[in-house]
């Protein structure tokens, strides 16, 4: 089972960026690229060689695989509705938080490590607002194991989830978060534009424009499993209002954040830079609110 | 007499005829001028002749529409350093660059005194890119970044040097000059007069039009020719398509800056539309080969205009939605909105022109100020003019000015359907070869897409084009995009650039 599990992520993994693709075409009139196209670029750098500036240490070449390791290890504690995870133990879900952050800390590092003042700007923004997202996954994670009174993902959502007309209210909105979370992560419109050719502009993508080949590829990868480990963490909760199913719980990771964000990136334009940070506190300041409303009817459980 | 006052549908100016002045006289009397808002320069250089060294000055008058022609001179070997303009009006800077890196005559007290475009006949050798003086500011909390000059897209090259303090820019230097083209020594060096209307036509590729139809009209002044009146009207449709085309274009380019899919993939659809509508015309998407000295190779036919009107009238409709929608939509006007803002004193004093100034409530148009052609005749244009300077207004002067174009080809097209549809060919044909008057100066000023687009040619005794200078509005508008990012955010300088959308090779002649 948790190799289905393992299984049903990594394919999620590969199919959100062809569905936001395909959205994006179909919104604008297009017929688009085929829906594989992302993994043929993937292979296509897979087969190149990197090519290192003269100024980077070898903390710049190992950065890509770390990153890489903590996106993987972080998405294999993450089930698939009902399924179990791969790896669990109490507590993983601080350990996914901070597996992320051990990503993002990493390519920052590694942004910094090559001198460049565009690459300079770019890690400054991806702490700020890492920095400032981390308090609202956090405390939606918390109110997942406040509900149900488990700190594993696997026993969150192993079925047992309270029911009611105010949980389905908590897990709507912590759904909604999650969402959020996953634009903000994998660097979508409103916060990041990662079609632009705009260095000045970018955050995600001028961390990584030293990168070329393997390197690259592995960046590339690595998103694609965080923002999969995210989006199906967004599905479970969503899931979790109509019956944990892995097959309801599969597909909805991948058409929520595959359409959500082709829609949002078609229909809309980016925020202003410093818009994001209002629109990540509003994020964390909405995780802050579902908290306290869950914490809340816990009370009145106990009173009862 | 201190000026030599002629307009835009007079005829060209014998060198003799202009007053010369000595500086103190000139420049006490362009000083006090230029202090009023109705009088900007068109064109300032320097023209070397025998021992002696002559200045030309073309100033607009935009309040009576007329052209103040007047000149100064020197010895060439005289070292005496002049007073300079610039310290008192910026609006000189480019120019009083533009002589002393060519002819390394000194400007006393020029503020700015740096080099412009790095011509490779110029005065100091010494002088390239590589010790290009930047301004630097100290402070501890102060970084710079460097753009450029190879860009990330399909560009020119051109180097920005910010100064910020985090994300706020503090001062934004643009340092251009890497082509090195010669265009105006390319022009002075043939005597085949359709080659130099290729080459004008090559002076900025997005601007063909403008361009070829001011050398057009410099050398159909210096030939001392009449044209008919179809052709003036089917060189303004070739314009307005352009601008059409152009504006429409940028929109998109700005949807795209913002990441706003929708408007980007409509206009650059609409975009196409109008010059693929060019091109069915005169086989060339930019018009080039379309506008030439004293007739057209592509006139008019009823099919070709009933074909046009159709079109244009068909983008005008479609882009009105995509207009509509940019401005209703909240996430838009948060970017576009108090983003960039040059104010109307500002634009004055650096001597704005073009769609940019009048975006900042500068009411510079010239086929309002110094109409010439079908804007004189049958065409009656209002001048677009926004008041608040951001991103948002010079966008609103683009979509406001494509209806405007649209409106004007309809009417022209009319004209031409009620009076010439039977003629076969009432423009006449190119003549290249038509004797220019001797020691005359002649020039073509046209308000292109971007603005006002200036050329001045002179001729020798023997009449052959001595000296030709051109100035595409560029030249000034770049100093309005360095202001305009002063105090935004540096991620923010993208979408002010797309709002000017000005032309690297049009400085870099």
């Amino acid at each position: 089972m948790a190799l289905l599990n393992t299984l049903l992520l990594l394919l999620a993994a590969l199919c959100i960026p062809g569905l936001i693709n395909r959205t994006r075409a179909r919104l604008a009139g297009r017929k688009g690229i085929r829906f594989v196209q992302h993994l043929y670029d993937v292979r296509l750098l897979l087969r190149k060689d990197a090519v290192y500036s003269t100024t980077t240490t070898a903390l710049f070449r190992a950065v890509p695989s770390v990153y890489l390791g903590a996106a993987l290890v972080a998405a294999l504690l993450i089930p698939v509705g009902n399924l179990r995870p791969l790896i669990s133990f109490d507590g993983d879900l601080v350990a996914f938080a901070y597996l992320l952050a051990l990503g993002r800390t990493a390519l920052i590092l590694a942004a910094m490590d090559t001198g460049s003042s565009f690459e300079g700007m770019g890690a400054s923004r991806e702490a700020l607002y890492g920095m400032l997202v981390e308090p609202a996954l956090l405390l939606t994670l918390g109110t997942l194991a406040l509900l149900t009174g488990y700190t594993s993902f696997a026993e969150i959502f192993s079925g047992e989830a309270p029911r009611g007309a105010e949980f389905f209210i908590v897990l709507l909105f912590a759904t909604y978060i999650l969402v959020k979370i996953v634009f903000t992560e994998s660097g979508r419109v409103p916060v990041d534009d990662p079609r632009t050719h705009l260095e000045l502009t970018m955050i995600h993508e001028v961390m990584c424009l030293d990168y070329c080949g393997v390197d690259l590829a592995y960046i590339k990868m690595a998103g694609w499993v965080k923002s999969a480990a995210l989006s199906m963490l967004a599905a479970d909760a969503a899931a979790a209002l109509f019956g944990l199913h892995w097959w309801i719980a599969a597909p909805l990771s991948v058409v929520l954040t595959g359409v959500s964000v082709g829609v949002v990136e078609s229909t809309q334009a980016r925020n202003k830079l410093s818009r994001n940070t209002t629109f990540i506190l509003t994020i964390a300041a909405l995780a802050a609110l579902l908290f306290f409303t869950a914490y809340l009817l816990q009370l009145n459980i106990a009173i009862q | 007499m201190k000026y030599l006052i002629t307009d835009n549908t007079s005829g060209a100016v014998r060198l003799e005829d202009i007053p010369e002045l000595s500086y103190e006289a000139f420049y006490d009397d362009l000083a006090a001028r230029l202090s009023e808002p109705r009088y900007h320069v068109a064109h300032y250089f320097a023209v070397p002749s025998g021992d002696r060294m002559r200045f030309y000055c073309l100033l607009l008058d935009d309040a009576e529409g007329r052209i103040l022609v007047t000149s100064h001179a020197m010895e060439y070997y005289d070292a005496t350093a002049l007073p300079s303009l610039t310290a008192r009006h910026a609006q000189m800077h480019p120019f009083e660059r533009d002589i002393t890196e060519r002819y390394g005559i000194r400007f006393d007290g020029q503020p700015w005194p740096k080099p412009l475009r790095f011509p490779a006949d110029r005065y100091d050798r010494r002088s390239s890119m590589d010790n290009y003086p930047f301004y630097t500011m100290e402070g501890r909390s102060l970084h710079e970044v460097n753009v450029g000059p190879i860009h990330a897209g399909i560009i020119e090259p051109g180097a920005f040097r910010f100064i910020c303090n985090g994300e706020q820019v503090l001062h934004l230097e643009i340092a251009l000059g890497y082509q090195h083209r010669g265009v105006e020594r390319a022009f002075e060096e043939t005597s085949n007069r359709l080659r130099q209307a290729c080459l004008a036509e090559a002076v900025a590729g997005d601007s063909a039009v403008a361009h070829a139809l001011a050398f057009a009209e410099a050398i159909e002044r210096l030939t001392g020719c009449q044209r008919p009146a179809q052709l003036d009207r089917e060189r303004a449709v070739a314009l307005e398509l352009e601008r059409m085309a152009m504006q429409i274009a940028d929109t998109g380019a700005l949807s795209t800056d913002v990441g706003y899919q929708l408007g980007q993939v409509a206009c650059e659809a609409l975009r196409t539309m109008t010059i693929n509508t060019t091109q069915a015309w005169c086989g060339n998407r930019f018009g080039k080969g379309l506008v030439r000295p004293h007739g057209s190779n592509h006139p008019l036919t009823a099919e070709k205009s009933a074909m046009i009107r159709r079109n244009v009238g068909e983008i005008a409709r479609r882009y009105e939605e995509v207009r509509h929608d940019i401005c209703s939509s909240p996430s838009l006007l948060a970017r576009f909105e108090q983003c960039g803002v040059v104010p109307r004193d500002e634009m004055l004093r650096i001597g704005g022109v073009g769609q940019a100034a009048r975006a900042s409530g500068v009411a510079r148009d010239i086929r309002t100020t110094h109409p010439s052609g079908s804007y004189a005749k049958c065409l009656r244009h209002e001048t677009i003019v926004e008041q608040q300077g951001d991103v948002m207004a010079r966008l609103v002067v683009r979509c406001r000015e494509v209806l405007q174009s649209a409106r004007h080809i309809d009417r022209l097209l009319a004209i031409y359907e009620e009076k010439y549809a039977a003629t076969e060919n009432p423009c006449g044909v190119p003549d290249y070869t038509a004797p220019l008057q001797p020691s005359t100066l002649s020039f073509g000023l046209v308000e292109g897409w971007r603005g006002e687009t200036c050329h001045v040619a002179l001729t020798d005794a023997a009449g052959r084009l001595a000296t030709y200078r051109i100035k595409d509005p560029s030249l000034h508008n770049w100093l309005a995009l360095a202001l305009a990012v002063r105090g935004e955010g540096i991620s923010d300088f993208p979408i002010c650039n797309k709002s000017f959308n000005l032309s690297y090779c049009g400085h870099d002649l």
